[in-house]
Protein backbone atom coordinates (compact mmCIF):
# COMPACT_ATOMS: atom_id res chain seq x y z
CA UNK A 1 0.00 0.00 0.00
CA UNK A 2 2.99 2.75 1.25
CA UNK A 3 5.03 1.35 -1.64
CA UNK A 4 2.10 2.12 -4.72
CA UNK A 5 1.58 5.51 -2.61
CA UNK A 6 5.69 6.08 -2.94
CA UNK A 7 5.54 4.92 -6.20
CA UNK A 8 2.80 7.19 -7.40
CA UNK A 9 4.70 10.24 -6.05
CA UNK A 10 7.36 9.21 -7.49
CA UNK A 11 6.17 8.73 -10.97
CA UNK A 12 3.86 11.94 -10.21
CA UNK A 13 7.16 14.04 -9.06
CA UNK A 14 8.91 13.09 -12.21
CA UNK A 15 5.88 14.51 -15.12
CA UNK A 16 5.90 17.37 -13.02
CA UNK A 17 9.97 17.39 -13.60
CA UNK A 18 9.04 16.24 -17.37
CA UNK A 19 6.91 19.55 -17.90
CA UNK A 20 8.26 21.91 -15.78
CA UNK A 21 11.61 21.00 -18.07
CA UNK A 22 9.75 21.32 -21.55
CA UNK A 23 8.45 24.52 -19.95
CA UNK A 24 12.12 25.99 -19.60
CA UNK A 25 12.98 24.53 -23.02
CA UNK A 26 10.09 25.96 -24.58
CA UNK A 27 10.33 29.46 -23.19
CA UNK A 28 14.19 29.31 -23.81
CA UNK A 29 13.45 28.69 -27.94
CA UNK A 30 11.06 31.08 -27.85
CA UNK A 31 13.63 33.59 -26.66
CA UNK A 32 15.42 32.56 -28.95
CA UNK A 33 13.97 33.16 -32.29
CA UNK A 34 12.52 36.58 -30.77
CA UNK A 35 16.09 37.99 -29.56
CA UNK A 36 18.38 36.02 -31.86
CA UNK A 37 16.64 37.65 -35.26
CA UNK A 38 17.23 40.73 -34.29
CA UNK A 39 20.57 42.91 -34.80
CA UNK A 40 22.88 43.51 -34.22
CA UNK A 41 24.41 39.99 -34.87
CA UNK A 42 27.67 38.23 -33.86
CA UNK A 43 28.61 36.58 -36.62
CA UNK A 44 31.89 36.67 -35.64
CA UNK A 45 31.39 34.71 -32.38
CA UNK A 46 29.33 32.39 -34.12
CA UNK A 47 32.06 31.35 -36.53
CA UNK A 48 33.93 30.98 -33.44
CA UNK A 49 32.00 28.62 -31.99
CA UNK A 50 31.32 27.11 -34.78
CA UNK A 51 35.08 26.19 -34.67
CA UNK A 52 35.35 25.10 -31.33
CA UNK A 53 32.33 22.88 -31.81
CA UNK A 54 34.55 21.29 -34.85
CA UNK A 55 37.39 20.67 -33.30
CA UNK A 56 36.15 19.58 -30.15
CA UNK A 57 34.48 16.64 -31.82
CA UNK A 58 36.54 15.85 -35.11
CA UNK A 59 38.17 12.97 -33.22
CA UNK A 60 35.62 11.47 -31.35
CA UNK A 61 33.52 11.08 -34.36
CA UNK A 62 36.09 10.43 -36.79
CA UNK A 63 36.92 6.71 -34.76
CA UNK A 64 33.17 6.58 -33.55
CA UNK A 65 32.03 6.31 -37.20
CA UNK A 66 34.97 4.18 -38.67
CA UNK A 67 34.36 1.45 -36.36
CA UNK A 68 30.48 1.82 -36.14
CA UNK A 69 31.03 1.22 -40.20
CA UNK A 70 33.32 -1.50 -39.99
CA UNK A 71 31.67 -3.42 -37.30
CA UNK A 72 28.11 -2.98 -39.32
CA UNK A 73 29.30 -4.82 -42.00
CA UNK A 74 31.33 -7.42 -40.20
CA UNK A 75 28.09 -8.07 -38.58
CA UNK A 76 25.59 -8.61 -41.31
CA UNK A 77 27.67 -9.96 -43.53
CA UNK A 78 27.42 -13.76 -42.24
CA UNK A 79 23.29 -13.60 -42.08
CA UNK A 80 23.54 -11.70 -45.54
CA UNK A 81 25.83 -13.81 -47.15
CA UNK A 82 23.89 -17.26 -45.78
CA UNK A 83 20.76 -15.66 -47.81
CA UNK A 84 22.75 -15.15 -50.91
CA UNK A 85 22.51 -11.49 -50.76
CA UNK A 86 26.52 -10.68 -49.86
CA UNK A 87 26.01 -8.60 -52.92
CA UNK A 88 23.44 -6.12 -51.28
CA UNK A 89 25.91 -5.62 -48.76
CA UNK A 90 27.33 -2.27 -49.67
CA UNK A 91 23.54 -0.89 -51.14
CA UNK A 92 22.73 -1.75 -47.20
CA UNK A 93 25.16 -0.65 -45.20
CA UNK A 94 25.29 2.64 -46.84
CA UNK A 95 21.74 2.76 -46.30
CA UNK A 96 21.80 1.98 -42.71
CA UNK A 97 24.67 4.34 -42.40
CA UNK A 98 23.12 7.78 -43.91
CA UNK A 99 19.71 7.05 -42.98
CA UNK A 100 20.78 6.53 -39.69
CA UNK A 101 23.99 5.45 -37.84
CA UNK A 102 25.70 8.71 -38.95
CA UNK A 103 22.62 11.17 -37.79
CA UNK A 104 21.98 9.53 -34.72
CA UNK A 105 25.86 8.86 -33.83
CA UNK A 106 27.11 11.94 -34.35
CA UNK A 107 23.80 13.21 -32.96
CA UNK A 108 24.69 11.36 -29.88
CA UNK A 109 27.73 11.99 -29.55
CA UNK A 110 28.11 15.70 -29.77
CA UNK A 111 25.16 15.55 -27.48
CA UNK A 112 27.71 14.00 -24.99
CA UNK A 113 30.38 16.06 -25.71
CA UNK A 114 29.40 19.36 -27.12
CA UNK A 115 25.68 19.66 -25.24
CA UNK A 116 27.76 18.84 -21.42
CA UNK A 117 30.64 21.26 -22.55
CA UNK A 118 28.33 24.08 -23.89
CA UNK A 119 25.98 23.66 -20.01
CA UNK A 120 29.35 23.64 -18.08
CA UNK A 121 30.83 26.50 -19.62
CA UNK A 122 27.79 28.70 -19.25
CA UNK A 123 26.71 27.11 -15.59
CA UNK A 124 30.55 28.52 -14.45
CA UNK A 125 30.17 31.66 -16.14
CA UNK A 126 27.00 32.02 -14.94
CA UNK A 127 28.19 31.42 -10.96
CA UNK A 128 31.08 33.72 -11.41
CA UNK A 129 29.92 36.65 -12.19
CA UNK A 130 30.56 36.65 -16.02
CA UNK A 131 27.22 36.88 -17.78
CA UNK A 132 26.41 39.71 -15.29
CA UNK A 133 29.77 41.35 -16.50
CA UNK A 134 29.15 40.92 -20.04
CA UNK A 135 25.40 42.63 -19.66
CA UNK A 136 27.36 45.89 -17.66
CA UNK A 137 29.73 45.79 -20.77
CA UNK A 138 27.08 46.51 -23.50
CA UNK A 139 26.53 43.10 -24.18
CA UNK A 140 23.13 41.34 -24.40
CA UNK A 141 24.84 38.25 -22.77
CA UNK A 142 21.53 35.88 -24.20
CA UNK A 143 22.63 36.73 -27.94
CA UNK A 144 26.23 36.46 -27.41
CA UNK A 145 26.40 33.69 -25.47
CA UNK A 146 23.21 31.55 -26.06
CA UNK A 147 21.83 32.80 -29.65
CA UNK A 148 25.54 31.68 -31.22
CA UNK A 149 26.02 28.48 -29.67
CA UNK A 150 22.62 27.24 -30.50
CA UNK A 151 22.88 28.60 -34.47
CA UNK A 152 26.40 27.00 -34.37
CA UNK A 153 25.49 23.34 -33.09
CA UNK A 154 22.44 23.58 -35.26
CA UNK A 155 25.12 24.22 -38.23
CA UNK A 156 27.69 22.00 -37.39
CA UNK A 157 25.57 19.17 -36.64
CA UNK A 158 24.76 18.70 -39.98
CA UNK A 159 28.37 19.24 -41.17
CA UNK A 160 30.09 16.76 -38.71
CA UNK A 161 27.13 14.21 -40.14
CA UNK A 162 28.15 14.36 -43.33
CA UNK A 163 31.68 13.87 -42.15
CA UNK A 164 30.85 10.79 -40.15
CA UNK A 165 28.68 9.15 -42.99
CA UNK A 166 31.73 9.56 -45.14
CA UNK A 167 34.04 8.12 -42.69
CA UNK A 168 31.63 5.45 -41.80
CA UNK A 169 31.32 4.15 -45.40
CA UNK A 170 34.77 4.20 -45.66
CA UNK A 171 34.53 2.20 -42.43
CA UNK A 172 32.05 0.01 -44.09
CA UNK A 173 34.33 -0.24 -47.15
CA UNK A 174 37.35 -1.78 -44.96
CA UNK A 175 34.84 -4.10 -43.26
CA UNK A 176 33.98 -5.94 -46.57
CA UNK A 177 37.56 -6.05 -47.55
CA UNK A 178 38.31 -8.00 -44.43
CA UNK A 179 36.59 -11.08 -46.34
CA UNK A 180 35.89 -10.06 -49.52
CA UNK A 181 38.02 -8.78 -52.03
CA UNK A 182 35.92 -5.21 -53.25
CA UNK A 183 37.21 -3.36 -55.54
CA UNK A 184 36.39 0.23 -54.75
CA UNK A 185 34.92 1.83 -58.39
CA UNK A 186 32.50 -0.84 -58.00
CA UNK A 187 32.00 -0.23 -53.58
CA UNK A 188 31.60 3.20 -54.12
CA UNK A 189 29.24 2.87 -57.91
CA UNK A 190 27.06 0.70 -55.52
CA UNK A 191 26.37 3.13 -52.83
CA UNK A 192 25.38 5.77 -54.94
CA UNK A 193 23.31 3.38 -56.66
CA UNK A 194 21.57 2.66 -53.19
CA UNK A 195 21.03 6.13 -52.21
CA UNK A 196 18.19 8.39 -53.52
CA UNK A 197 17.57 11.51 -52.26
CA UNK A 198 14.59 10.14 -50.36
CA UNK A 199 17.07 8.76 -48.35
CA UNK A 200 19.41 11.62 -47.64
CA UNK A 201 17.17 14.73 -48.00
CA UNK A 202 14.89 13.50 -44.31
CA UNK A 203 18.46 12.02 -43.14
CA UNK A 204 20.04 15.76 -43.57
CA UNK A 205 17.15 17.59 -42.24
CA UNK A 206 16.54 15.91 -38.90
CA UNK A 207 20.48 16.75 -38.59
CA UNK A 208 19.56 20.47 -38.15
CA UNK A 209 16.91 19.62 -35.30
CA UNK A 210 19.05 17.56 -34.11
CA UNK A 211 21.58 20.50 -33.66
CA UNK A 212 19.36 23.02 -32.85
CA UNK A 213 18.02 20.63 -29.96
CA UNK A 214 21.74 19.91 -28.66
CA UNK A 215 21.84 23.64 -28.52
CA UNK A 216 19.05 24.52 -26.84
CA UNK A 217 19.42 21.87 -24.24
CA UNK A 218 23.19 23.04 -23.31
CA UNK A 219 22.32 26.85 -23.31
CA UNK A 220 19.22 26.32 -20.98
CA UNK A 221 20.34 24.05 -18.78
CA UNK A 222 23.78 26.35 -18.16
CA UNK A 223 22.37 29.89 -18.24
CA UNK A 224 19.53 28.67 -15.84
CA UNK A 225 22.12 26.30 -13.66
CA UNK A 226 21.82 27.31 -9.93
CA UNK A 227 24.67 28.84 -7.68
CA UNK A 228 28.05 26.98 -6.80
CA UNK A 229 29.55 24.93 -8.65
CA UNK A 230 27.58 21.60 -7.75
CA UNK A 231 24.99 23.06 -9.68
CA UNK A 232 27.24 23.50 -12.81
CA UNK A 233 28.19 19.68 -12.35
CA UNK A 234 24.03 18.87 -12.15
CA UNK A 235 23.25 21.10 -14.98
CA UNK A 236 25.88 19.56 -17.23
CA UNK A 237 25.16 16.13 -16.54
CA UNK A 238 21.46 16.33 -16.77
CA UNK A 239 22.34 18.51 -20.18
CA UNK A 240 23.54 15.50 -21.60
CA UNK A 241 20.56 13.30 -20.28
CA UNK A 242 18.21 15.58 -21.65
CA UNK A 243 19.91 16.28 -25.20
CA UNK A 244 20.05 12.86 -26.00
CA UNK A 245 16.27 11.47 -25.04
CA UNK A 246 15.65 15.09 -27.45
CA UNK A 247 17.83 13.71 -30.04
CA UNK A 248 15.90 10.17 -30.04
CA UNK A 249 12.89 11.88 -29.80
CA UNK A 250 13.42 13.70 -32.38
CA UNK A 251 14.70 11.10 -34.86
CA UNK A 252 11.60 8.97 -34.10
CA UNK A 253 8.99 11.67 -35.19
CA UNK A 254 11.22 12.11 -38.31
CA UNK A 255 11.12 8.74 -39.11
CA UNK A 256 7.44 8.47 -38.62
CA UNK A 257 6.87 11.56 -40.80
CA UNK A 258 9.25 10.39 -43.60
CA UNK A 259 7.06 6.96 -43.70
CA UNK A 260 3.99 8.86 -43.94
CA UNK A 261 5.03 10.57 -46.69
CA UNK A 262 5.54 7.09 -48.16
CA UNK A 263 9.98 7.77 -48.26
CA UNK A 264 10.54 4.43 -46.35
CA UNK B 1 17.99 55.00 14.72
CA UNK B 2 20.61 57.35 11.93
CA UNK B 3 18.55 56.28 9.16
CA UNK B 4 18.55 60.35 8.20
CA UNK B 5 20.72 60.77 5.35
CA UNK B 6 23.18 63.55 6.36
CA UNK B 7 24.98 63.78 3.03
CA UNK B 8 26.72 67.28 3.88
CA UNK B 9 29.33 65.58 6.94
CA UNK B 10 32.24 65.05 4.78
CA UNK B 11 34.45 67.77 4.21
CA UNK B 12 36.74 66.14 1.12
CA UNK B 13 33.63 66.16 -0.86
CA UNK B 14 33.31 68.40 -4.02
CA UNK B 15 30.52 70.10 -3.68
CA UNK B 16 26.89 68.37 -3.44
CA UNK B 17 25.98 66.82 -6.18
CA UNK B 18 23.87 63.65 -5.88
CA UNK B 19 25.24 61.19 -8.70
CA UNK B 20 22.94 57.86 -6.60
CA UNK B 21 19.83 58.67 -5.17
CA UNK B 22 18.39 56.31 -3.45
CA UNK B 23 14.84 55.60 -1.71
CA UNK B 24 12.56 53.01 -0.57
CA UNK B 25 14.16 50.82 -2.54
CA UNK B 26 12.88 47.77 -2.36
CA UNK B 27 13.85 43.82 -3.36
CA UNK B 28 12.74 40.24 -2.14
CA UNK B 29 13.23 37.26 -3.21
CA UNK B 30 9.75 35.37 -2.85
CA UNK B 31 10.18 35.18 0.67
CA UNK B 32 13.34 36.31 1.44
CA UNK B 33 13.45 40.28 1.91
CA UNK B 34 16.61 41.16 1.20
CA UNK B 35 16.29 45.22 0.78
CA UNK B 36 12.63 46.43 2.89
CA UNK B 37 12.85 50.61 2.57
CA UNK B 38 16.56 51.48 1.71
CA UNK B 39 17.61 55.06 1.45
CA UNK B 40 20.50 56.75 0.58
CA UNK B 41 22.16 59.57 -1.10
CA UNK B 42 25.96 59.50 -2.72
CA UNK B 43 27.63 63.17 -3.96
CA UNK B 44 29.70 63.28 -6.42
CA UNK B 45 33.22 62.50 -5.37
CA UNK B 46 32.40 60.30 -2.14
CA UNK B 47 33.53 57.26 -1.70
CA UNK B 48 30.99 55.29 0.40
CA UNK B 49 31.83 52.14 2.25
CA UNK B 50 28.94 49.59 2.18
CA UNK B 51 29.40 47.35 5.46
CA UNK B 52 27.01 44.74 6.70
CA UNK B 53 27.01 40.84 6.96
CA UNK B 54 27.43 38.25 4.51
CA UNK B 55 24.35 37.28 2.65
CA UNK B 56 22.34 40.62 4.00
CA UNK B 57 22.29 42.29 0.43
CA UNK B 58 24.95 44.54 -0.41
CA UNK B 59 25.47 42.41 -3.54
CA UNK B 60 22.08 42.63 -4.45
CA UNK B 61 22.02 46.89 -3.87
CA UNK B 62 24.92 47.64 -6.17
CA UNK B 63 23.45 44.93 -9.19
CA UNK B 64 20.57 47.32 -8.50
CA UNK B 65 22.24 50.74 -8.94
CA UNK B 66 24.04 49.24 -12.09
CA UNK B 67 20.74 47.58 -13.47
CA UNK B 68 21.95 43.72 -13.17
CA UNK B 69 18.90 43.33 -10.89
CA UNK B 70 14.86 44.79 -10.96
CA UNK B 71 14.02 46.18 -7.72
CA UNK B 72 10.79 45.38 -6.78
CA UNK B 73 9.87 48.87 -6.12
CA UNK B 74 11.31 52.22 -4.93
CA UNK B 75 12.78 55.07 -6.53
CA UNK B 76 16.83 54.71 -7.55
CA UNK B 77 18.56 57.42 -9.70
CA UNK B 78 21.97 57.24 -10.64
CA UNK B 79 23.52 60.36 -12.40
CA UNK B 80 19.74 62.19 -11.98
CA UNK B 81 18.28 59.85 -13.97
CA UNK B 82 15.40 57.05 -13.23
CA UNK B 83 17.13 53.65 -13.59
CA UNK B 84 13.84 52.12 -14.31
CA UNK B 85 12.73 54.52 -16.74
CA UNK B 86 15.99 54.25 -19.18
CA UNK B 87 15.57 52.05 -22.83
CA UNK B 88 18.22 49.09 -23.44
CA UNK B 89 20.21 52.12 -25.48
CA UNK B 90 19.90 54.44 -22.24
CA UNK B 91 21.01 51.79 -20.02
CA UNK B 92 23.99 50.81 -21.93
CA UNK B 93 25.41 54.40 -22.22
CA UNK B 94 24.75 54.85 -18.63
CA UNK B 95 26.89 51.64 -17.84
CA UNK B 96 29.65 53.09 -19.61
CA UNK B 97 29.56 55.34 -17.09
CA UNK B 98 29.66 53.15 -14.15
CA UNK B 99 32.81 50.51 -13.23
CA UNK B 100 31.45 47.31 -11.57
CA UNK B 101 34.36 45.35 -10.32
CA UNK B 102 32.40 41.75 -9.54
CA UNK B 103 32.98 40.47 -6.08
CA UNK B 104 34.46 36.91 -8.13
CA UNK B 105 36.74 39.24 -10.13
CA UNK B 106 34.43 37.90 -13.11
CA UNK B 107 37.28 37.64 -15.77
CA UNK B 108 36.62 35.72 -18.97
CA UNK B 109 38.41 32.04 -18.59
CA UNK B 110 37.96 31.60 -22.34
CA UNK B 111 40.30 35.04 -23.00
CA UNK B 112 43.45 36.25 -22.14
CA UNK B 113 43.89 39.32 -19.89
CA UNK B 114 44.13 41.35 -22.60
CA UNK B 115 41.11 39.86 -24.25
CA UNK B 116 39.26 40.49 -20.99
CA UNK B 117 40.26 44.10 -21.18
CA UNK B 118 39.54 44.85 -24.10
CA UNK B 119 36.08 43.49 -23.96
CA UNK B 120 34.61 46.43 -22.37
CA UNK B 121 36.41 48.88 -25.32
CA UNK B 122 35.09 46.95 -27.81
CA UNK B 123 31.83 46.19 -27.17
CA UNK B 124 30.97 49.76 -25.55
CA UNK B 125 30.67 50.58 -29.51
CA UNK B 126 29.18 54.42 -29.14
CA UNK B 127 31.18 55.28 -25.88
CA UNK B 128 34.18 58.01 -27.14
CA UNK B 129 38.02 56.86 -26.04
CA UNK B 130 40.67 58.64 -26.75
CA UNK B 131 43.61 56.28 -27.70
CA UNK B 132 44.29 52.92 -29.34
CA UNK B 133 42.93 49.66 -28.03
CA UNK B 134 47.19 48.23 -27.05
CA UNK B 135 47.45 52.21 -25.36
CA UNK B 136 44.16 51.76 -23.12
CA UNK B 137 44.61 47.72 -22.24
CA UNK B 138 48.66 49.11 -21.45
CA UNK B 139 47.68 52.17 -19.46
CA UNK B 140 45.22 49.84 -17.33
CA UNK B 141 47.60 47.28 -16.51
CA UNK B 142 50.15 49.62 -15.88
CA UNK B 143 47.34 51.36 -13.33
CA UNK B 144 47.10 47.87 -11.36
CA UNK B 145 51.59 47.23 -11.60
CA UNK B 146 50.35 43.77 -13.61
CA UNK B 147 51.60 44.85 -16.94
CA UNK B 148 53.72 41.22 -17.27
CA UNK B 149 50.43 39.20 -17.49
CA UNK B 150 48.78 40.90 -20.78
CA UNK B 151 49.72 37.50 -22.49
CA UNK B 152 48.01 35.34 -19.28
CA UNK B 153 44.90 33.52 -19.22
CA UNK B 154 42.56 33.60 -15.88
CA UNK B 155 43.69 30.30 -14.94
CA UNK B 156 47.04 30.94 -14.54
CA UNK B 157 46.82 34.39 -12.26
CA UNK B 158 46.69 34.85 -8.48
CA UNK B 159 43.18 35.16 -6.77
CA UNK B 160 45.07 38.96 -6.47
CA UNK B 161 45.72 39.36 -9.38
CA UNK B 162 42.92 38.41 -10.97
CA UNK B 163 41.22 40.89 -8.64
CA UNK B 164 43.38 44.17 -9.89
CA UNK B 165 42.93 42.93 -13.34
CA UNK B 166 39.38 42.93 -12.46
CA UNK B 167 39.63 46.38 -11.29
CA UNK B 168 41.49 47.48 -14.40
CA UNK B 169 38.77 46.11 -16.51
CA UNK B 170 36.28 48.04 -14.57
CA UNK B 171 38.04 51.59 -14.94
CA UNK B 172 39.23 51.01 -18.57
CA UNK B 173 36.37 53.27 -20.01
CA UNK B 174 37.07 55.58 -17.24
CA UNK B 175 34.01 55.81 -15.37
CA UNK B 176 32.75 58.56 -13.62
CA UNK B 177 31.34 55.69 -10.98
CA UNK B 178 33.13 52.77 -9.60
CA UNK B 179 31.04 49.89 -7.59
CA UNK B 180 33.50 47.84 -6.02
CA UNK B 181 32.44 44.09 -4.16
CA UNK B 182 34.83 43.42 -2.06
CA UNK B 183 37.67 43.98 -3.47
CA UNK B 184 39.78 42.68 -0.67
CA UNK B 185 37.91 39.53 0.73
CA UNK B 186 40.19 36.59 0.65
CA UNK B 187 43.42 38.57 0.66
CA UNK B 188 46.27 38.69 2.88
CA UNK B 189 46.46 41.86 4.84
CA UNK B 190 49.33 43.51 2.73
CA UNK B 191 47.42 42.80 -0.11
CA UNK B 192 44.77 44.03 0.95
CA UNK B 193 46.31 47.34 1.92
CA UNK B 194 47.98 47.46 -1.73
CA UNK B 195 44.53 47.60 -3.48
CA UNK B 196 43.00 49.67 -0.73
CA UNK B 197 46.02 52.20 -2.16
CA UNK B 198 45.16 51.28 -5.36
CA UNK B 199 41.86 52.40 -5.05
CA UNK B 200 42.30 55.24 -3.40
CA UNK B 201 45.23 56.51 -6.33
CA UNK B 202 42.98 55.94 -8.88
CA UNK B 203 40.31 57.51 -7.12
CA UNK B 204 42.70 60.50 -6.90
CA UNK B 205 43.78 60.44 -9.97
CA UNK B 206 40.19 59.76 -12.36
CA UNK B 207 38.05 61.74 -9.87
CA UNK B 208 35.49 59.22 -9.23
CA UNK B 209 32.76 58.73 -7.04
CA UNK B 210 32.98 55.31 -5.80
CA UNK B 211 30.70 52.96 -3.30
CA UNK B 212 33.06 49.93 -1.79
CA UNK B 213 31.39 47.12 -0.46
CA UNK B 214 33.90 45.76 2.66
CA UNK B 215 34.05 43.56 5.22
CA UNK B 216 37.48 45.11 6.01
CA UNK B 217 37.43 48.05 8.64
CA UNK B 218 41.62 48.85 7.48
CA UNK B 219 39.98 49.73 4.17
CA UNK B 220 36.97 51.54 5.35
CA UNK B 221 39.28 53.78 7.73
CA UNK B 222 41.22 54.78 5.03
CA UNK B 223 39.25 54.62 2.06
CA UNK B 224 35.83 55.83 3.42
CA UNK B 225 34.25 59.00 3.73
CA UNK B 226 31.24 57.45 4.76
CA UNK B 227 30.10 54.24 5.54
CA UNK B 228 26.64 52.96 5.56
CA UNK B 229 25.77 49.72 7.51
CA UNK B 230 23.45 47.51 5.97
CA UNK B 231 21.29 45.36 7.97
CA UNK B 232 17.67 44.31 7.81
CA UNK B 233 17.00 45.58 4.71
CA UNK B 234 17.44 48.99 5.67
CA UNK B 235 20.52 51.49 6.10
CA UNK B 236 20.23 51.23 9.70
CA UNK B 237 23.20 53.38 10.05
CA UNK B 238 25.47 55.80 8.54
CA UNK B 239 28.35 57.63 9.20
CA UNK B 240 32.56 58.72 9.23
CA UNK B 241 34.16 55.44 9.75
CA UNK B 242 35.02 57.33 13.38
CA UNK B 243 31.44 57.90 13.99
CA UNK B 244 30.50 54.18 13.52
CA UNK B 245 33.36 52.65 15.58
CA UNK B 246 32.61 54.95 18.88
CA UNK B 247 28.33 53.72 18.26
CA UNK B 248 26.66 52.20 20.89
CA UNK B 249 24.70 50.15 19.34
CA UNK B 250 25.31 46.24 19.78
CA UNK B 251 24.77 45.25 16.00
CA UNK B 252 27.35 48.25 14.66
CA UNK B 253 29.81 47.58 18.16
CA UNK B 254 29.59 43.54 17.32
CA UNK B 255 30.69 44.41 13.87
CA UNK B 256 33.52 46.54 14.27
CA UNK B 257 35.48 44.96 17.21
CA UNK B 258 35.19 41.54 15.96
N1 LIG C 1 19.29 35.26 -7.81
C1 LIG C 1 18.86 35.13 -6.55
N2 LIG C 1 17.76 34.41 -6.28
C2 LIG C 1 17.30 34.26 -5.03
N3 LIG C 1 17.89 34.80 -3.95
C3 LIG C 1 18.99 35.52 -4.14
C4 LIG C 1 19.54 35.72 -5.45
N4 LIG C 1 20.64 36.49 -5.33
C5 LIG C 1 20.78 36.75 -4.03
N5 LIG C 1 19.79 36.18 -3.31
C6 LIG C 1 19.61 36.29 -1.86
O1 LIG C 1 19.71 37.63 -1.52
C7 LIG C 1 20.39 37.77 -0.29
C8 LIG C 1 21.45 38.82 -0.41
O2 LIG C 1 22.45 38.36 -1.27
P1 LIG C 1 23.75 39.21 -1.56
O3 LIG C 1 24.51 38.49 -2.59
O4 LIG C 1 23.38 40.61 -1.87
O5 LIG C 1 24.52 39.16 -0.18
P2 LIG C 1 25.83 39.95 0.25
O6 LIG C 1 25.44 40.93 1.29
O7 LIG C 1 26.52 40.47 -0.94
O8 LIG C 1 26.67 38.80 0.95
P3 LIG C 1 28.24 38.49 0.83
O9 LIG C 1 28.93 39.40 1.77
O10 LIG C 1 28.32 37.08 1.27
O11 LIG C 1 28.63 38.67 -0.59
C9 LIG C 1 20.87 36.41 0.11
O12 LIG C 1 20.05 35.94 1.16
C10 LIG C 1 20.71 35.57 -1.12
O13 LIG C 1 20.30 34.28 -0.74
MG1 LIG D 1 28.16 39.97 -2.00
Amino acid sequence: MTTTRKADNIFSKSIDEFFSEMAELARFAARFFSEGLKPPYEFKEVMNQCYEIGIKSLVLVSITAFILGLVLVMQSRPTMVEFGAGSFLPAMSSISIVREIGPLVTALICAGKIGSGISAELGSMKVTEQIDAMEVSGTNPYKYLVVTRILATSLMIPVLTVYADCISLIGAFTGSNIKDDVNLTFYVNRVFEALHYTDVAPAFIKTFFFGFIIGLVGCTKGYNSKKGTEGVGKAANISVVVAMVGVIIIDMVVTQITSMLGYL
Amino acid sequence: MATEINSANSPSVTGNVPVIEIQHLKKAFGDNVVLSDFNLTINKGENMVVMGKSGIGKTILIKCIIGLVKPDGGLLKVFGQDISKLNHRELDDMRTRIGFVFQSSALYDSMTVRQNLEFPLRRHRRKKITGTLEELVREALHNVGLENTIDLMPSELSGGMRKRIGIARSLILKPELVLYDEPTTGLDPITSEEITRLIMDLQEKYKTTAIIITHDTAMAREAANRIVFLWKGIAYKEGTYDELIHDQDPEIKHFFTR
